[in-house]
């Protein structure tokens, strides 16, 4: 996987977790219920890859949210 | 088969409750307070004469050939201004009202053409049924007198011709484009013997302000307003209803035939979206469908630098379905895909969903609404339950205010746009938010309350503005809101839009509205009536798309504006079927009725209705397929109907992801721009070769019926079942409607649906079920779909899309009235008489500072890309904001647009692309090399010589 691919899947992740950050309830399960209910396996897999690696320019919302997707 | 014809009652219907009975010759009739004699002695069964009156139009009372004569009453009364009170006694004949209609009808022969057998209307023409129901026998004056005869005939417009030599001056043309279309573009100039109908300040129809929408042409009683088409090919003589292919109003028309040759589109009277009315592009622009650039035959080839080789049906299919099973084996089945398209009916979505579904083995199907709507989905599921609008187009005609946000219904929904225009000249109160000054903010008759010129952007700052000031100020319907909607987030989200930092001063900076503007538009929206809002792309297209479709539901649901006629939250869809794509289970999450694979009850219904088992995840969406393309790990692909090419965004990125593909399949009626990239072509069908339905933007299922056998040999349908039979998974339809059965059968809003009920009813809005059998109009009236509604808090951010010294523009793109998404249909059309290339609009203080004249070329670049098109400098857009269309292939102004994309959807950022503009001599590198590039993949094998 090319690191542009990789960028694009921790910008989308971040959006996810930025706009939940203001909605109210929990925002790192709301952020994992989303990317779990739009997002492919593949692309799960691979931002799971990505937080097991650093999770470098992941918003803490969105690691914590990868996390529970791990 | 014979040719419809609609009863013209002569004036439109009186809408009031009580009733009056009258006498007409003698036979009493009943009909609602205020019914014209003209109108009751029709529903009588009594024929008036008539000229000058047509119910579609306000009585008139010139042409003074419908006169009666009513019992106690002096003189001779034209019907059609003459309400019919209770107990009148009408008599319709008399030998003094004949005598006067014969003298009527002497003046008109007097000075009209006798070229009845060799006039376009013969058969067809008012005039000439009325000398027949008067007895003219002859004209006492003669026709050597002076006379309109020499008048030139204007054959400017591609579509009509004028012809002032056979005009009555009856004015129906001029009222038509007044009350019907709205665009007052028509007049009688000069007065008595000279008056004359003229466009504009006297100009050829072409050059004046006629939009050429076909109101006049069908008002006309005689030939002076004929379509091109009868005149070239004659009188049709049979008709079929169908549905217009265009945009989500969803016109009805009548199709009308000379055997299996398309004469001309009527607009349906009883089409229950359109009601009679249509535009330039559903009533004239057909003739794609036999253009010569249309591609019949299947064909092939092995790579895309290779030229075309056409093939038989069974080739094409047995090597697609080869090339997807060595895909499959060598890649997983997950490398494959499909995308379906907004233009092709339920059933052939539905189909090629389920194609994908079984035959692929996974969820990786997904629908050009990705790219415009989705949104929409997302942000009425979550706050009302259900993904769809909840008005009838009717229901305009009970709105007090209108918000229409983020749309350009003149040139995107015209023939909605004209019954929102009609309500305005009637008084109904407009808002516009719009970063362009779109037409409807000052057009004939009509000034939009408040136009709010807000940044592109920045919508959610706007719509939690206006939130602001209807929660500060006290004008929430607390009633509603306790009734109706969570309590908790209700509460939560009141206090969130209070505070300062959302209020319309903090916010001025970032959207640019004035304060002051945004809250007297606020109060305008929360206390004036009934209030409804109307948004398009400029709502969706955004980073923020789902946010704003969210913040849209709160402000209607804070406001009450839901549950009854002239309120609710109202998406334009872009394309014909959006909502029906939608509705189908196009998307890669969920199954038809927006029900999410992963939800076991629905997967064991639709598994044990298909026989296979099905993925329980989620599959790929359009830019994760064409990302997956470029990585490496997608590998095939089957594109019904769309040309992701120049529709999506990042042109680059879209041909590098569709060239990382092994067999992409393009099933369109043209090698279009994705061609460039196909390994296999699918000739199409059009609308006019093929049984289905559409399901417009207000949930209304219509049919589209087939008036002509397919030029490609199949139905679109009939071909994805090909390809489902080949690899592997038995289907066996003979017919759509069995395919409209299944989805009835697995889908609880559509349980009711069948193509018997649709012949019944002529139209039915989901949901249609045992609940609602006769389909629901609004939605939500009682309570939402999901219970009670629910409120988000909608902070604003800002796109990652910036401003600054190398991009300091802001771009942002839509549609024009005369082409429709990326041309593919209408540029193959007349239509380009109109809009022959993409331009750039610009403010004269950029253009300025650039050293920029209108006309001129420019370069318009992002840190996406560049490409070169004319400018055209404009008031529309403010300072700061540019804007184009994105119609033409050479424009490709999707080079230019980024992959920034809605949150939530992954619906791309169209609407705000940072792009500096500058003089330019000539195209662009890339418009230079992909025209090369385009051509030559065009190229098919040549044809072995003759022996």
């Amino acid at each position: 996987m090319s690191a542009e691919q990789m960028a694009k899947l921790v910008m989308m992740a971040n959006q996810i977790a930025t706009s939940f950050d203001t909605q109210g309830g929990d925002p790192a399960t709301l952020t994992a219920a989303h990317i779990k209910s739009f997002w492919a396996p593949t692309m799960r897999k691979m931002i799971v890859g990505h937080l097991t690696g650093g999770g470098t320019d992941l918003t803490p919302t969105a690691q914590a949210a990868v996390r529970k997707l791990a | 088969m014979a040719r419809l014809r609609d009863i013209d009652y002569g004036t439109p219907p009186s809408e009031a409750e009580a009733e009056v009975t009258v006498s007409i010759d003698g036979r009493p009739v009943t009909v609602p307070a205020g019914t014209s004699i003209l109108r009751a002695a029709q529903v009588a069964g009594v024929d008036i004469p008539k000229l000058c009156a047509t119910d579609s139009l306000d009585a008139f009372g010139s042409c003074r050939l419908c006169v009666v004569e009513v019992a106690g009453r002096a003189g001779t009364p034209a019907s059609c201004t003459t309400p019919a009170t209770d107990g009148m006694e009408v008599t319709t004949q008399t030998p003094t009202l004949a005598k006067l209609r014969r003298g009527v009808m002497e003046l008109y022969i007097s000075d009209h053409p006798l070229d009845c057998l060799t006039c376009a209307a013969n058969g067809d023409c008012e005039l000439q049924d009325m000398a027949g129901a008067v007895g003219l026998r002859d004209v006492r004056y003669g026709y050597a007198g002076e006379n309109h005869l020499d008048l030139p005939c204007d054959e400017s417009n591609p579509y009509f011709d004028f012809d002032p030599a056979k005009c009555i001056v009856c004015s129906r043309c001029v009222r038509a484009c007044d009350e019907v279309q709205g665009t007052l573009a028509l007049t009688v100039e000069k007065r008595g013997f000279s008056s004359k109908i003229a466009a504009s300040q006297a100009e050829p129809f072409l050059q004046s302000e006629c939009v050429s929408c076909g109101a006049c042409v069908q008002a006309c009683p005689t030939a002076a307003l004929t379509e091109k088409s009868v005149i070239e090919i004659g009188q049709p003589e049979h008709s079929l209803i169908t549905t217009c292919a265009y945009c989500g109003v969803g016109c009805a028309f009548k199709a009308e035939m000379r055997g299996e040759q398309l004469v001309r589109m009527v607009p349906h009277k009883d089409g229950k979206a359109n009601h009679g009315h249509s535009c330039v592009k559903g009533r004239f622009a057909w003739g794609y469908a036999t253009h010569r650039e249309r591609v019949l035959k299947p064909m092939i080839r092995a790579s895309i630098q290779d030229p075309w080789r056409e093939v038989s049906w069974d080739e094409a299919i047995a090597h697609t379905a080869s090339e997807f099973k060595r895909i499959a084996a060598e890649h997983g089945s997950q490398a494959l895909g499909a995308i379906s398209s907004s233009r092709c009916t339920n059933e052939e979505i539905f189909l090629v969903q389920k194609l994908v579904r079984t035959a692929f083995g996974n969820n990786n199907i997904d629908t050009c609404a990705r790219v415009c709507h989705s949104p929409t989905g997302y942000g009425l599921k979550t706050t009302l339950g259900t993904s769809a609008g909840t008005q009838d187009f009717d229901s305009v005609d009970h709105a007090d205010v209108v918000l229409v946000i983020g749309a350009n219904p003149t040139d995107g929904h015209p023939v909605f746009a004209s019954r929102l225009k009609r309500r305005l000249r009637q008084g109904a109160k407009l808002i516009v938010i719009d970063p362009r000054r779109i037409d409807l903010v000052r057009t004939p008759h009509i000034q939009a309350q408040h136009h709010l010129q807000l940044r592109p952007g920045t919508n959610v700052a706007a719509l939690t503005a206006l939130a602001h000031v209807i929660v500060t100020d006290g004008l929430v319907n607390e009633a509603f809101v306790r009734e109706r909607c969570e309590a908790d987030e209700f509460a939560d989200w009141a206090a969130f839009v209070s505070r300062p930092e959302h209020s319309p001063e903090a916010s001025e900076s970032v959207t640019g509205i004035p304060a002051a503007d945004l809250r007297a538009a606020a109060r305008l929206y929360a206390t004036g009536g009934n209030a409804a809002i109307y948004y398009g792309l400029g709502v969706t297209e955004h980073s923020q798309g789902s946010t704003s479709v969210m913040a849209i539901a709160n402000l209607a649901m804070a406001t009450g504006n839901f549950g009854r006629p002239g309120v609710g939250v109202n998406p334009l869809r872009g394309q014909n079927n959006v909502q029906g794509a939608c509705d189908m289970g196009s998307f890669p999450h969920e199954f038809s009725g927006y029900r999410h694979v992963s939800d076991e009850a629905v997967r064991a219904i639709f598994e044990a209705a298909w026989g296979v088992p099905l993925d329980p995840e989620p599959g790929l969406r359009i830019p994760n397929m064409l990302d997956a393309g470029a990585e490496g790990t997608f590998k095939g692909i089957y594109i019904q109907g769309e040309d992701i090419l120049q529709s999506d965004p990042n042109t680059r990125h879209v041909a590098a992801g569709l060239a990382g593909m092994e067999c992409v399949v393009v099933h369109d009626l043209f090698l279009n721009e994705t061609a460039t990239y196909a390994h296999v072509f699918l000739p199409g069908s059009t609308f006019l070769e093929k049984n289905g339905t559409f399901t417009n933007a207000e949930r209304r299922i219509q049919r589209v019926r087939k008036v002509m056998r397919p030029l490609n040999g199949f139905e679109d349908w009939e071909i994805t079942q090909m390809l489902s039979n080949a690899l592997g998974y038995p289907m066996s339809y003979t017919h759509p409607s069995q395919i409209m059965d299944e989805v009835a059968r697995l889908t609880p809003t559509f349980a009711g649906v069948t193509y018997e009920a649709l012949e019944t009813l002529g139209s039915v809005q989901w949901p249609c079920n045992a609940e609602h059998p006769q389909g629901s109009p609004v939605m939500h009236e009682s309570a939402f779909a999901r219970g009670k509604g629910k409120f988000v808090l909608t902070e604003y951010v800002a796109t990652d899309e910036k401003v600054g010294p190398r991009y300091p523009l802001l771009l942002t793109t839509g549609r024009i009235l005369s082409q429709y998404n990326v041309g593919a249909q209408t540029r193959r059309t007349a239509n380009v008489v109109w809009h022959d290339e993409d331009v750039l609009e610009i403010h004269a203080h950029d253009a300025e500072d650039r050293g920029i004249r209108d006309g001129e070329m420019v370069r318009l670049a992002s840190r996406t890309g560049g490409t070169a098109l004319r400018a055209k400098i404009s008031d529309r857009v403010a300072p700061g904001v540019v804007y184009t269309t994105f119609h033409h292939p050479l424009t490709q102004a999707n080079v230019v647009t980024t992959e920034y994309s809605d949150w939530a959807t992954n619906c791309p950022e169209y609407k705000v692309t940072a792009v500096q503009v500058s003089p330019s001599n000539g195209l662009s590198a890339w418009q230079e090399d992909y025209e090369a590039k385009a051509e030559r993949s065009r190229r098919g094998t040549p044809a072995e010589p003759a022996e």
